[in-house]
């Protein structure tokens, strides 16, 4: 009797469950599709606020203006360039900080650690920065953007708890006995076990350097050096879309004034575009990732 | 045989921390760690201690042609620009904002983020949880910018579905109010965070012993509080750690989303410290960059008071601690 009055209720239970997810699943999705039908409707479907579900009196127009919208494409380049660069130098010099300090032989471990550690409990803060980085010439240039936040603390600690985890004692000390020296241990053993982690981290980077625009907007000034970050600022929030520019067809510019609305959408989407390609690719080390960085945070 | 010895003595002495030898020898057979950790040493050195000389302006009137070495100290003995900023109309709404966006945030986030990790721990159709994890996550990869832009585009009272809906039903402007920004600000958030936040938990109770579970079954333990008594538990220590990361975090809030999401209506209830310290200097016609070094430090060192704190108060309490 009692047991089965248990069952009865976790039944009700899991069957609340399969409902909420469902309705998160409802709640997540809908905005994404919405915005991406409003980016197939039509510049009067949007102004009149007609879009629900599906687009309505479907069109790629939004589309053809991003396209012919030069300076999304030149923001697009920058935000590449920028990301790339200050991805690949994050992660070698994260990666050459985290190995020699997951190796219990290391001298000075304690040291180098608290050093690192220690800029993630206190920072110079926003001007002192902000005066260094003038200070060395680098406004207005990529270094700027990318070398400030290069030597990240929480990565390498995540770095280096995998690298001593996985990376077993026997395998160092077999190697240095056949007189492999570090380099070569670190560059043909370490780092080909390490893909899992690597990619993670190399995945945090890129989205926070992809996403980032309050550095970029900071610290640069001219327009043609401008990621893709700030070129959606001016469009999304400061409307400011200037078609003087573009190489829109000004006969369609005439007819339909609502041609920058159209663009908001088209970007929104064209501009998440590849993280969401990416990402589903790294899901699966995701956990791995974010286990180790709160174990030894 | 005496090599076995040896092994085993060494172990039972927790493994010296180094092998015996003198550091001459050491650095000869090792130099190349060293040389691995110079570059990033460098560069943490320049950008991430650089700046603190620069904390010496918070106690001088910054002028651009002095430098900050050359600069005189200012009045009441280096302290006047924190005294302006005790004594300025604007400090105890920019902190009250800050407090209340940031505590609104914590406690609204993680319950989220643990409800979820729990709900997909006991969805037992695979396919399904995997579906709703890949969507959740979703929304974490979409840019500050691109985010703010689609609550703009979204809670426009004529053109956005759900701005229009309130202000044609109830003629609430959710744009416009500050009293609303908060909720905007900490729902909107979880839309885009929760998905990511859950994983953490959703790891821990990975770790959950299976027999606790299977002896909680046999004595009858409803699903319910089996969650109550098994998972909550074992999640516990994970939750703390958050807990005391986010009030390090407390006063350095998401600044790049509360910028974008300002307007002039919703300032009274939006403007907070870091975005504060923000406007007295890059962007004032009168840059005052001294008062803003002393904005940030008082900033850093409530944080960093805020996270030692937090963390002896934890293991004190649950001996969950992690400095």
């Amino acid at each position: 009797m009692k047991k089965t009055r248990r069952i009865t209720q976790d039944r009700a239970v899991y069957f609340i469950n399969y409902v909420l997810l469902t309705l998160l699943l409802v709640v997540v999705l809908y905005p994404i599709i919405y915005i991406v039908s409003c980016s197939f409707s039509s510049g009067d479907a949007l102004m009149s606020a007609k879009v629900r579900f599906l687009p309505v009196e479907p069109t790629l127009e939004s589309y053809e203006t991003v396209f012919e919208y030069n300076s999304i494409w030149t923001g697009y380049m920058n935000s590449i360039i920028y990301t790339v660069s200050g991805t690949v130098l994050s992660i070698a010099l994260t990666l050459l900080a985290a190995y020699p300090l997951s190796r219990d032989d290391f001298r000075g471990k304690k040291f180098f650690t608290i050093l690192f550690v220690f800029t993630m409990m206190f920072n110079g803060g926003l001007i002192p920065t902000y005066l260094l980085v003038k200070n060395l010439n680098l406004t207005d240039t990529m270094w700027a953007v990318i070398l400030p936040t290069a030597v990240s603390a929480y990565n390498m600690i995540v770095a280096r708890t995998f690298f001593k985890q996985s990376i077993p004692k026997e395998m160092l000390e077999a190697a240095e006995i056949d007189g492999c020296t570090d380099f070569r241990f670190f560059w043909k053993i370490v780092l080909p076990l390490s893909a899992p982690i690597v990619a993670v981290l190399c995945l945090w980077v890129a989205v926070g350097l992809w996403n980032s625009y309050f550095n970029p907007m900071i610290y640069i000034n001219s327009e043609s050096k401008y990621p893709l970050q700030l070129v959606l600022r001016k469009i999304l929030l400061m409307s400011q879309v200037d078609f003087t520019t573009a190489s829109v067809d000004p006969e369609k510019l005439a007819k339909n004034q609502y041609l920058s609305e159209m663009l908001k959408y088209g970007t929104i989407v064209i501009s998440s575009l590849p993280l969401m390609i990416i990402y589903p690719f790294v899901q699966k080390y995701f956990v791995k990732g974010v286990m180790i960085g709160s174990v030894k945070g | 045989m005496i090599q076995k010895i040896d092994h085993k003595q060494k172990k039972k002495k927790k493994e010296p921390k180094y092998e015996k030898g003198s550091l001459a020898k050491y650095l000869k057979g090792h130099w190349q760690l060293y040389l691995m950790i110079l570059p990033p040493v460098i560069v943490l050195l320049i950008f991430a201690y650089g700046p603190m000389y620069g904390i010496l302006l918070a106690f001088k009137d910054y002028q651009v042609t002095l430098g900050i070495g050359g600069s005189p100290w200012t009045s009441n003995f280096g302290l006047n620009h924190f005294i302006r900023f005790f004594n300025n109309y604007n400090f105890v709404e920019v902190l009250r904002n800050t407090l209340v966006i940031s505590l609104y945030s914590m406690l609204v986030m993680m319950p989220c983020s643990i409800l979820l990790a729990l709900s997909l721990n006991y969805a037992k159709n695979a396919i399904f949880k995997k579906t709703v994890q890949m969507i959740t996550y979703c929304p974490y990869f979409i840019s500050t910018i691109v985010f703010v832009g689609i609550i703009n585009l979204m809670m426009d009272t004529r053109t956005g579905i759900i701005g229009k809906f309130f202000y044609d039903q109830f003629g609430i402007n959710i744009l416009g109010s500050s009293g609303l920004f908060p909720s905007l600000y900490v729902w909107s958030g979880v839309w885009q965070g929760v998905g990511f936040g859950a994983i953490i938990y959703i790891a821990a109770l990975a770790g959950v012993d299976m027999q606790q579970h299977e002896a909680a079954i046999i004595d009858g333990a409803t699903l319910l509080q089996r969650i109550r008594y098994v998972d909550l538990p074992a999640i516990l220590p994970t939750a703390v750690i958050m807990m005391i990361l986010n009030m390090g975090n407390i006063l350095n809030i998401g600044y790049e989303k509360i910028l974008a999401m300002q307007n002039q209506n919703n300032l009274t209830m939006s403007e907070v410290i870091p975005t504060y310290a923000y406007k007295v200097s890059l962007v004032s016609t009168f840059p005052d960059y001294s008062y803003s070094t002393a904005i940030g430090l008082f900033q850093s060192l409530v944080g960093l008071v805020l996270i030692l704190i937090t963390n002896k108060i934890a293991d004190k309490a649950t001996g969950n601690g992690f400095i």
